[in-house]
């Protein structure tokens, strides 16, 4: 609080906007989370806060440290890298386990799985026909009783 | 000052707001899902809460905690999915 005393009034203003900015979008995001109905449309709902939200406060910081100290204050891309790499693929895993999990269970709500690779006969050689009609059996077992 | 301190309180109760959403969620959740998604929201809100906590009391210390988290919070949703979609962490 001390130091943010002398920070000139357009920096001031700016890295105001920018955290209210970022933090009302982790709040939008977060409020999806407890209002949406299911839970594939409540994994959208976070990524406000993950992508733009973060974001915004990650300029607000580096606007700030960077008026602050009157140098080039870069580290928070760090956290930037981090953010843009990671929250899809954690996002695509839970996606892929939750309709796994869904479909094991035999969730009328989730689509079906894409049938076997029946359709390119050409890419097995001849003899794995009979283990794929078994495979295809198997799962057609395990759909039956929904 | 007594301003700045005003508008800083108002982005922490934002935030503090949005981790209450979360841990909600993280607590309510029908399935195990929901719960683990609450816990990456709940990560994602940390990291902004120490970024508005860092600028609010001008030290880059709060920068390194940040960080951590958000690695954490990437490696725990990511053990919990896997933990989900197969039903152990290393195979």
């Amino acid at each position: 609080m001390t130091d943010a005393a002398d920070l000139p009034a357009w920096a001031a203003l700016s890295t105001a906007i920018l955290l209210l900015l970022g933090a009302g979008l982790a709040l939008i995001g977060s409020l999806g989370l407890l209002r949406l109905g299911s839970f594939y449309e409540r994994i959208h709902a976070p990524t406000l806060g993950t992508t733009m939200g973060i974001s915004c406060m990650l300029l607000a910081s580096m606007l700030f440290f960077s008026v602050l100290q009157t140098r080039l204050v870069l580290h928070e891309l760090l956290i930037a890298v981090l953010m843009v790499v990671t929250t899809p693929v954690t996002l695509m895993l839970l996606a892929r386990a939750a309709l796994y999990r869904d479909r094991s269970e035999g969730c009328d709500e989730v689509p079906p799985p894409p049938p076997p690779l029946s359709s390119t006969p050409d890419l097995h050689c001849g003899s794995p026909r009979t283990p794929m009609s078994a495979r295809e059996a198997a799962i057609n077992d395990k759909h039956a009783p929904t | 000052m007594s301003a700045s301190l005003l508008t800083s309180s108002v982005f922490l109760a934002q935030i503090l707001l949005a981790m209450a959403c979360a841990t909600f969620r993280l607590l309510r959740g029908p399935r195990a899902q929901d719960r683990v998604l609450g816990l990456d929201t709940l990560y994602v809100n940390a990291t902004m809460l120490l970024l508005t906590f860092g600028i609010r009391t001008g030290s880059t210390l709060y920068f390194e905690a940040a960080l951590v988290i958000a690695l954490l919070g990437f490696v725990t949703t990511a053990a919990l999915a896997k933990f989900l979609m197969r039903g152990e962490v290393i195979e």
